[in-house]
């Protein structure tokens, strides 16, 4: 009986297409029709307008690369350069660029609870629903122009790749062969835009299983906690060139976020 | 306190359809180790007449979503969701049929 079922399941783990024909897609469709993601964009958009901060201010006038306050498709074209920065910048990173200049707040204040969780989203996951949102429909064009861009994106890259830590792992470890599972979740070969696009068109989202937003810069982090790697530093150089790398991957996908995850 | 609330109506070929999210934890008798906190009345009015009457179990999973299909309506009446919650707590919303 043991001997059949490890077949079955042998069998399961090698068979790539069964994967594809699973319920999971009906699950996911079922899942998003459900999904409360716009009372988090609602209280992003309430954080967004909310003045804070040494100087008082909201962030109304912060410029996500489409000019001050401009929202619309904003998301869509991150990450890109950032000349009053001088570097590339993901939308985490940039919302902390501007809490820190425009509202004068410290870094260790706005970075001291980035994660949230099921009670109390972060305001960076809130800000990020709300930000993405308002690109939503829109194609993917991170910036690729731009020398820093060049060198994030080739960073991101050999980031991908690179194997480190106690177990040897890089993120290519897991998203580096195709038909590739966890339990019921398929693992996308992330630098292949045929895999890169669906997945990188639905962050930030809404996982349904802890009730809670996730964002990019979690995903990343939490990535390398389950690699076993020192824990990056939030919007550091590494974590958005990941982010750059395999946006520019996916790049032209029409965004479909906020999403849902499993 | 209660955490926002948004609701659609919209006219459907002799129905009106509403769907209505609420911010609200539902944290079951289990979870909370005997303090739970779970919405237990929802009512939905059309133009202030009420149109449901439910009555909703901690087994409803946090951030709920709720769909009704009210025969009939027209552009522009009113519908009103609230909830009234097992502490006490309540909130609601308001929109017209669009």
């Amino acid at each position: 009986m043991m001997k059949r079922a490890w077949a079955c399941a042998a069998a399961l783990v090698f068979a790539p297409a069964l994967a594809q024909q699973s319920p999971y897609a009906d699950y996911q469709r079922m899942a998003a029709e459900s999904a409360p993601i716009e009372l988090f964009e609602l209280g992003g958009e309430e954080l967004w307008k909310k003045p804070q901060g040494p100087k008082n201010v909201s962030l109304e006038k912060c410029d996500l690369g489409q000019g001050p306050g401009v929202l619309k498709g904003a998301y869509a074209g991150l990450p890109r350069y950032f000349a009053d920065a001088d570097r590339v910048m993901d939308l985490e990173t940039r919302l902390l660029y501007c809490m820190t200049t425009l509202q004068g707040r410290g870094r260790e204040e706005t970075t001291k609870r980035v994660f949230g969780n099921a009670d109390q989203p972060s305001e960076m996951e809130l800000l990020s629903m709300f930000v993405a949102g308002r690109s939503h429909g829109m194609p993917l064009r991170p910036g690729r122009e731009h020398a820093k861009e060049k060198a994030s994106y080739a960073l991101g890259q050999k980031l991908y790749f690179h194997r480190a830590g106690p177990w040897d792992f890089s993120c290519a470890s897991c998203h580096g062969e195709e038909g590739k599972r966890i339990r019921m979740s398929e693992l996308p070969v992330l630098y292949k835009p045929q895999y890169a696009r669906p997945l990188m068109s639905t962050w930030p989202a809404y996982r349904v299983s802890t009730s809670s937003v996730v964002t990019l810069q979690w995903r990343m982090n939490d990535c390398y906690r389950q690699m076993r790697m020192p824990e990056p530093v939030f919007a550091s150089d590494a974590t958005v060139a990941l982010i750059h790398f395999m946006t520019v991957t996916a790049e032209g996908v029409p965004y479909r976020g906020p999403a849902i995850k499993r | 306190m209660a955490g926002p609330m948004k609701m659609r109506a919209t006219l459907a070929g002799g129905h009106t359809d509403v769907r209505v999210l609420m911010t609200h934890p539902m944290a079951t008798e289990q979870q909370t180790k005997g303090q739970p906190h779970f919405i237990q009345n929802l009512t939905v009015k059309v133009n202030g007449k009420t149109v449901v009457e439910g009555e909703i179990s901690q087994a409803v999973s946090r951030n709920p979503v709720f769909s009704f299909r009210l025969k009939g309506g027209a552009k522009g009446d009113k519908i009103e969701v609230s909830w009234l919650d097992n502490k006490g707590d309540t909130n609601k919303t308001e929109s017209a049929v669009a």
